[in-house]
């Protein structure tokens, strides 16, 4: 299997102090991974690094993907929800890539957009405006774009955050669907359940890398004690980290600490 | 007094009174949208900064050209606000300022400046010009002007509208499909300063924003959709100055106050009976099934 995405050992800080620490890997084409970990495990970082939102202090990401392979659904999206749009008009936003910044939206689009909707269960509510959603609705809009903007790799922070069960019991159906053909999807998740019965792989995450592979090898109680005892205050003091020549193998993580990092199970 | 010299005599037999109307028109057709814009960007109040911005170039035009020539004070109003703008701009990125604090900032000094420079020249008659505006003394070239800015305003509005959409709308969205938003943010930018220029020929630096924000906020109130919004805007700034004029004329009242508290008029008129005003809550109508 070829690697669609690679991290090579990536360090990603906020004022000096690292939030994604050494880590190495790689991300399948097709393949479908939910990152897990503690709060402060650096999750959503990893995914602004990814869509080059941050720079990395050390290491690379390494790809040939172009801006509009990645579809991107943003944890706290800054979205204005009081905007006087339509729903049809959103998820039109998601033929980008055909349409560009100037050019009409033609036949093809808004029969995407209306496949879209439909396929979210949100067929009938085009000209509503999205202030009258509930959030749950809003989500299946955002869901609809990320369809219509037809991605290579889809990264999801935390999509189904506030959401009732049947949404995301919809939403993961789309995921699923996406799998299905051959996408690569990247999800931040917090339901340990829920990664361990829709996501065939883990990245688990404490800053640094704990373990990276099939979800049943990640997950372990092992790996799940480690990953919670990640201190969530960074070290005032802490002296400039002096990484050691590790290993960068795909899985293995590269640890200055020993005790907290280790190598992949 | 018949109808036709209550509502077309004073511009069928007056110049200055047409020129001031179109001057309304074009000023109601460019700032309606871009007022919308401002405020959807919850940025009203930097259109209050930029128009107070735009008085030490026009302070500056007016001391060279010797005179309240509008053209001379358009040109160094534009180059004011787009400096202010600029500045700002680099002051809310590289220090911990804010965008709307740095704003504030920028535009108190401008209004201080503007005031001195007009007064070590100038008399007290001048300054009340710069300051309320004269659009009674609108000429051929500041027409040409305003009408000028206000259809570079319609083209570019009509050609960035997806991306200035998307920027105000979900921002993050535009980042992540590489739709260069700061570029459509300073272009939308310079759209304000150009349109604050054309409204400070008209109604002065103190009330150039009124012909921009009250017809917008009367428009948010009946409007749900953004080209609803942007047209009720527009119609909204015409209807003011159209009788702002007409009755400053027959009353013998300031021109740029009267049209201002026309729109005013309008907007608590909009409070009162919009759809979510307040005679809809205290005749509320019964919900509905489902």
């Amino acid at each position: 299997m070829s690697a669609l995405l690679t991290l090579d050992n990536l360090t990603v800080t906020y004022d000096r102090h690292p939030a994604v620490h050494h880590v190495s890997g790689f991300f399948r084409a097709g393949s479908l991974t939910a990152i897990a970990g503690p709060n402060g495990a650096g999750k959503s970082t990893l995914m602004k690094a990814i869509m080059g939102e941050l720079r990395p202090a050390e290491g690379r990401l390494q790809h040939r993907l172009t801006r509009s392979d990645f579809g991107y659904l943003p944890q706290a999206a800054d979205i204005n929800r009081r905007f006087p749009i339509s729903v049809l008009d959103t998820v039109l936003l998601g033929a980008w890539r055909h349409t560009g910044a100037f050019k009409a939206n033609g036949a093809r689009e808004y029969r995407g957009a209306d496949e879209a909707l439909a396929a979210v269960g949100l067929g009938g509510f085009e000209r509503r405006p999205i202030g009258s959603l509930s959030a749950g609705q809003f989500q299946r809009v955002l869901f609809a774009r990320l369809l219509l903007q037809d991605a290579k790799i889809i990264l999801l922070d935390e999509p189904f955050t506030a959401i009732d069960a049947r949404t995301t019991e919809d939403l993961l159906g789309i995921v699923a669907h996406w799998h299905g053909e051959g996408r690569t999807v990247i999800a931040v998740l917090h339901d340990l359940e829920q990664v361990r019965t829709h996501f065939p792989e883990t990245l688990l995450l404490a800053r640094e890398c704990i373990a990276w592979g099939p979800t049943a090898v990640v997950m372990s109680a092992d790996n799940l004690l480690k990953a919670r005892m990640m201190a969530e205050r960074w070290d005032d003091g802490a002296g400039v980290c002096e990484p050691q020549a590790g290993s960068t193998l795909p899985g293995a993580s590269r640890s200055p600490k020993p005790s907290i990092g280790g190598p992949a199970a | 007094m018949s109808a036709y010299d209550l509502l077309i005599a004073p511009f069928a037999d007056y110049g200055f009174m047409r020129r001031a109307l179109v001057a309304c028109l074009c000023l109601a057709l460019g700032s309606g949208p871009i007022g919308v814009f401002l405020m959807l960007r919850r940025m009203s109040l930097m259109g209050d900064a930029m128009s107070h911005a735009v008085l030490p170039g026009a302070a500056i035009g007016y001391l060279v050209a010797g005179s309240l020539s509008l053209t001379a004070m358009g040109i160094g109003g534009l180059i004011a606000g787009l400096s202010v703008a600029l500045l700002s701009g680099v002051v809310s990125r590289s220090t911990v300022l804010q965008e709307d604090a740095s704003f504030a900032s920028f535009y108190l000094a401008s209004l201080a400046l503007g005031v001195l420079i007009v007064s070590l020249r100038g008399s007290n008659i001048d300054l009340l010009h710069v300051l309320f505006g004269t659009i009674l003394a609108i000429d051929g070239p500041a027409l040409a002007l305003i009408g000028g800015i206000t259809s570079v305003t319609l083209l570019t509005l009509a050609i960035v509208y997806r991306p200035l959409v998307a920027e105000c709308f979900d921002p993050g969205f535009l980042r992540a499909v590489g739709g260069r938003g700061p570029v459509y943010h300073a272009l939308f930018l310079l759209l304000v300063v150009l349109n604050m220029v054309a409204s400070f020929q008209a109604l002065g630096t103190l009330m150039a924003v009124g012909l921009m924000m009250l017809p917008v906020a009367i428009a948010q109130l009946w409007a749900r959709s953004l080209t609803a919004m942007m047209a009720l805007a527009a119609a909204a700034a015409a209807v003011s100055g159209y009788v702002g004029l007409i009755a400053s004329y027959h009353l013998e009242l300031a021109s740029g106050p009267t049209i201002i508290m026309t729109a005013a008029v309008i907007y608590g008129f909009s409070i009162l009976f919009s759809p979510s005003g307040f005679a809809r809550r205290l005749f509320p109508r019964p919900h509905l099934a489902g």
